[in-house]
């Protein structure tokens, strides 16, 4: 499946009724996604809404996902069931870097288990896992349509092509 | 397609003719632009290769509801990463290709559905739609025609299956993307019900060219039945990796890869397999490509026992292992599948644990046997064509090199103290 149910799953729902609070600007800016839509049909803003969530609260947890129910006056359930299917959306916390690496055929032939071995060995973490600093997160994802720049990864939103042990080196350096 | 500088940006675009094909198509009768898409012999450039106009000329013209126009930029076929280059290099082709069908359509419109991991190319999508409405090609009365047409980016969040149109429809209406069943089709009942057309990124940036040129004059770049030209994205073991455009119907794919693209990146090593239109295609053995003049086009590629697909081709020379590579597109089809359907749901799963067996020195000489009978429990007997795409890859694996399975297996049975039968 797209995304596996997390085992806590059940828990984050029962936690609270806790609604998560907003600024006035980044309110603003989750009503200029509704504009893009019929007036009708304001669901359709819940992906993009889910993650001005993500990224204001660092994941999508269980008070952003009731501020959203009640902003696009959605049931609770409506907006678990569509946060639980698409991997992008952190259902726990994730490190402050989160770094995703391709593991599909293209990077996988042109040299991706030695760059995942190194990157993992250099935090001493494994796949699926977050350094005790809360700095890095490691995920191993599916092709991102960088198969010809493999092997390749994401952090954040930013791509990093034709990875090498060297630039790896460099790039991890580089995230504070 | 030419590389220019700045060519994201508005001035740069119209200063090589961007926005003429606009102003062209709205001095036409709608019909008549569907007329010349037609004509161009433009077949869908997201992998299944439907004629385009024919898909146009099913919208409804009598509907009262309001009109749609998707652009799918979902792009996660492995293998594929043409749309990426076009919504980075020629953001405003698109805008108008879409704009152009907006018009053919009586749409006033559209959604750029990009891929959640696509965030950088949907703010240069958002930059130059915001150009576009400042120089009024997009919005109120476009070039005095009374046409008003509007376009807004969406994102995905990670899910393969939001590719397929009818599940990019739902993810777009903000539920799971799970598909939907065919009929109704999209032209008649898409987003939010609404006559809708779905068309990959490279199939509208096709679209201002063909009314410039003419649909004739476009098809003729090509061949008769494969009109156009057509961008491949090539990765895996060439010297030059890459997107390149190619008339339909370039002779030939061993000329493609041995020259254009550089050759084998490792001299020492040849040519083993290839995968010419994503990872959803057959796999071909060296022996289907060397001294075998296929031409780069959707006839050729069947005839040469594959297909063309969103023609992203996955070069692999002879350090590759076929069971572990094909296992490698077992799991992501796996992980992919979004769950609705039976036979995609846990034969994707079945197929990985039997490949985990076969990697991990356990595999039986019936293994063989059993994957292929999975994948045709998969095959055509899925909700949606995701099913079909999981098991091409193995059929094809299994049949072009049974060496590469037998080796596993031998080993893994020797191992294991089975007796493997010598006509496995
Ligand atoms: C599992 C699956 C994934 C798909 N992914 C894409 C995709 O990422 N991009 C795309 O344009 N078409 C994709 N398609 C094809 C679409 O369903 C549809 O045929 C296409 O968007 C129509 O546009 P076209 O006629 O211009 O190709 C996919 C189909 C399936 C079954
Ligand atoms: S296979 Fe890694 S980006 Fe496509």
């Amino acid at each position: 499946m797209a995304t596996a149910t997390p085992t806590s799953f059940t828990d984050q729902v029962a936690v609270s009724d806790e609604v998560a609070e907003f600024s006035p600007a980044v309110v603003e800016e989750m009503r200029s996604h509704l504009t893009k839509y019929p007036a009708d049909r304001t669901r359709s803003a819940l992906i993009p809404l889910l993650f001005v969530i993500q990224r204001e609260r660092g994941w999508v947890d269980n008070a952003g996902v009731n501020f959203l129910a009640k902003f696009l006056d959605l049931e609770v359930t409506d907006v678990w069931e569509t946060a639980t299917f698409y991997t992008m959306f952190n259902l726990r916390p994730v490190g402050r870097h989160h770094i995703q690496i391709c593991k599909t055929l293209s990077c996988r032939i042109m040299g991706e288990p030695e760059i995942t071995d190194h990157i993992c060995s250099k935090l001493g973490i494994h796949p699926g896992e977050t350094t005790e600093d809360g700095r890095f997160t490691v995920t191993m994802v599916e092709c991102l349509g960088s198969c010809g720049t493999a092997p390749m990864m994401q952090i954040g939103f930013d791509y990093y092509e034709n990875l090498t042990k060297e630039s790896v080196d460099k790039i991890l350096e580089d995230c504070n | 397609m030419v590389f220019v500088e700045n060519g994201h940006r508005l001035s740069v675009y119209r200063d090589h003719g961007g926005y003429k094909s606009l102003q062209k198509a709205v001095g036409m009768a709608p019909a008549d632009v569907i007329e010349e898409v037609k004509a161009s012999a433009l077949r869908g450039r997201g992998g299944a290769g439907f004629p385009t106009g024919m898909k146009w000329s099913f919208v409804p013209k009598d509907s009262p509801k309001a009109k749609y126009v998707v652009c799918n930029a979902d792009e996660s076929e492995p293998g594929s990463f043409k749309d990426r280059y076009l919504m980075e290099r020629d953001p405003h082709a698109l805008i108008e290709g879409m704009t152009i069908a907006g018009w053919a359509l009586g749409s006033n419109t559209g959604y750029v559905y990009g891929r959640g991991e696509y965030r950088y190319l949907l703010d240069i999508m958002d930059v130059a739609i915001a150009e576009a409405r400042e120089a009024g090609m997009l919005g109120k009365n476009i070039f005095g025609s009374g046409f008003d047409y509007d376009l807004h980016t969406h994102t995905g969040a990670g899910a393969y299956i939001c590719g397929e149109e009818t599940a990019l429809l739902s993810s777009l209406e903000g539920y799971r993307g799970h598909p939907r069943m065919k009929p109704p089709f999209p032209a008649v009942e898409g987003l939010y019900a609404s006559p809708t057309v779905v068309n990959n990124v490279e199939t509208f940036t096709s679209v201002p060219q063909i009314i410039e040129m003419g649909g004739i004059a476009w098809r003729d770049l090509g061949t008769e039945k494969s009109g156009g030209t057509k961008l491949w994205s090539i990765s895996g073991h060439v010297k030059k990796p890459g997107v390149y455009e190619l008339p339909m119907g370039y002779a030939d794919m061993e000329k493609f890869i041995m020259e254009d693209c550089g050759g084998m990146l490792r001299d020492d090593k040849k040519l083993k397999a290839v995968i010419p239109g994503g990872s959803s295609v057959y796999v071909m053995n060296a022996g289907q490509i060397i001294g075998q003049n296929v031409t780069l086009d959707y006839e050729g590629l069947v005839a040469a026992g594959s297909s063309l697909g969103t023609g992203g081709m996955i070069v692999m020379d002879e350090t590759v292992d076929i069971v572990e590579s094909t296992k490698n597109l077992s799991e992501f089809y796996k992980h992919e599948s979004c769950g609705w359907c039976t036979p995609c749901r846990e034969g994707t799963d079945w197929l990985v644990k039997i490949f985990d067996r076969i990697t991990s020195g356990g595999g039986r000489p019936e293994d063989v046997q059993l994957m292929l009978d999975i994948a045709d429990n998969i095959e055509g007997k899925s909700f949606c064509p995701l099913g079909d795409a999981a098991a091409w890859p193995v059929q094809s694996a299994i049949k072009q090199f049974p060496d590469d399975f037998k080796k596993w297996i031998v080993n893994g049975a020797a191992s294991n103290g089975h007796v493997v039968e010598a006509n496995m």
